[in-house]
């Protein structure tokens, strides 16, 4: 298992869709393409806009199915940070 | 402080126009002014009756004139909106209020976009009589624009009142934009998260959708009398209809902002969901914030302008898959604004809902979503 702690890549405020892609072509894609888990650490991150999030999952999962969710963990996350994840696996999964 | 120039030397030619008869039915003139870095050149059709009035009046229209009303808030922008006039992009013509300048931030930086794209000797700027001329310089217009106010004022530390006027060109700008901004609010961390959230996707919708040569140009307002902060973010990219129709069909300026106010649609796919990198989704956050905290929001680009309206402060809002669902105003009479205008009202009383909006806008968003594969949703033919 992987533990990717978030905040010394985006900082306090998760916007920067950019760096979102480069993390998930570089970090999570190639762990869910070997089948092992990984756990987004969200531990000091503030915030998180929904365009973060998309780019940084939804790729994931149109890629390899909702079962991509089975390998991928999301810790420490503030309320508004877990409903802004859930919004974009939920129209994901629409 | 740059003037636009008098000419310096001119020349008019009379030209009899005549019918395939050689029965003489008008007078064309053509008229060369040198005001010393350009040459204009002009025609007049018609039988002149005082040739130099009409020349005179034809000189002093040839520009893009803004007038900085006393008063252009959201609620009450749409006269000024109509007065914008964008005959010639070579000149920029700032006139103003004599008694009084009090305008939204929007407005600010549609002044600012404008002057951006020209030199700072083609920009012509009135000599302000209003008191409150001094808020045109404390938010940066005149340093942005390189021009001189002839304004003198002592500077104030601007934290907890304004963001000045900032032209914003790539992400990582961007990043540090925002990390800087937020002290400069002086608000709660619950406060900051809504005007950080809308900063954050309206310039990036700047950068990935615009093409924006100038960037993004914003700047915002802290009231503290109403705890309101009021923010506005101008392009002069290609605008939302051109954006919009890369991937959807959009008959005119307000169906385009129509499309990109509703959920799940962007102008890079068809594909419901969007692109690895586009949702579709930024716009209608924004104008759910707003929403949701009962205010203006107002989005203007080509001759299309969408507003919408203030609710009812006792009524429970609903969220909207189609934004003329919403209470709103539109209209697509407006003077042709080359790129985007966004202008948002926030009351920070109510940021505390921010959670619930995010609540609000899961259900909506996946129905939306839901909706849209229900309609495309193909049965198989047999034959």
């Amino acid at each position: 298992m992987k533990v990717l702690r978030l905040k010394r890549l985006v900082g306090v405020f998760a916007e920067d869709k950019d760096k979102a892609r480069e993390i998930r072509i570089k970090k999570i894609t190639p762990m869910i393409e070997n089948k092992k888990e990984i756990v987004l650490d969200f531990s000091g991150v503030e915030a998180a806009t929904q365009s973060f999030v998309h780019t940084l999952i939804s790729e994931v999962l149109r890629e390899y199915g909702p079962g991509a969710l089975d390998l991928i963990s999301f810790k420490n996350c503030d309320q508004n940070i877990k409903k802004v994840i859930n919004i974009v696996v939920e129209y994901m999964q629409a | 402080m740059t003037q636009l120039d008098a000419p310096v030397a001119h020349s008019t030619q009379l030209k009899t126009l005549k019918d395939k008869t050689g029965e003489k039915f008008g007078t064309e003139i053509s008229y060369h002014a040198f005001t010393g870095n350009r040459t204009w050149i002009g025609y007049l059709p018609g039988i002149p009756v005082n040739v130099e009035i009409l020349l005179k009046s034809w000189y002093n229209h040839l520009s893009m004139k803004i007038h900085l009303s006393n008063s252009a808030y959201l609620g009450n922008i749409d006269p000024f909106l109509r007065s914008f006039n964008a005959s010639d992009p070579d000149i920029l013509k700032i006139t103003a209020n004599d008694k009084w300048i009090s305008i939204h931030p929007v407005v600010l930086s549609m002044v600012a976009a404008l002057g951006l794209s020209l030199k700072p000797k083609n920009i012509e700027c009135q000599h302000l009589e209003a008191r409150s001329k001094h808020y045109l310089k404390r938010m940066g217009l005149y340093d942005l624009l390189k021009i001189d106010s002839g304004i003198q004022i002592t500077e104030h530390e601007p934290a907890g009142r304004f963001i000045p006027l900032t032209q914003i060109t790539d992400s990582s700008k961007l990043t540090d934009f925002i990390t800087e901004m937020v002290p400069l609010l002086h608000l709660e961390p619950n406060q900051v998260e809504p005007i950080r959230y809308i900063i954050s996707e309206l310039t990036r919708n700047v950068f990935e959708h615009a093409y924006s040569k100038t960037g993004a140009i914003l700047c915002a307002q802290y009231y503290k009398k109403s705890n309101a902060i009021k923010i506005g973010i101008v392009d002069r990219g290609v605008g939302i209809r051109e954006t919009i129709s890369e991937s959807h069909r959009a008959s005119s300026d307000m169906e385009a902002i129509r499309l990109a106010l509703t959920p799940g649609i962007t102008g890079k796919t068809q594909r419901i969901g969007g692109t690895d990198y586009n949702a579709g989704a930024g716009l209608f956050f924004i104008k759910s914030i707003a929403k949701v905290n009962k205010d203006f929001f107002v989005i203007y680009s080509g001759k299309a302008m969408y507003k919408l309206l203030k609710e009812n402060p006792q009524k429970k809002i609903r969220l909207e898959i189609d934004p003329f669902k919403d209470k709103h105003s539109n209209s697509e009479s407006f003077p042709y604004w080359q790129g985007t205008v966004v202008g948002v009202d926030l009351k920070l009383d109510n940021t505390t809902e921010f959670s619930t909006l995010l609540e609000a806008i899961r259900e909506i968003y996946s129905k939306s979503v839901k909706e849209r594969r229900a309609e495309r949703y193909k049965k198989a033919k047999f034959i």
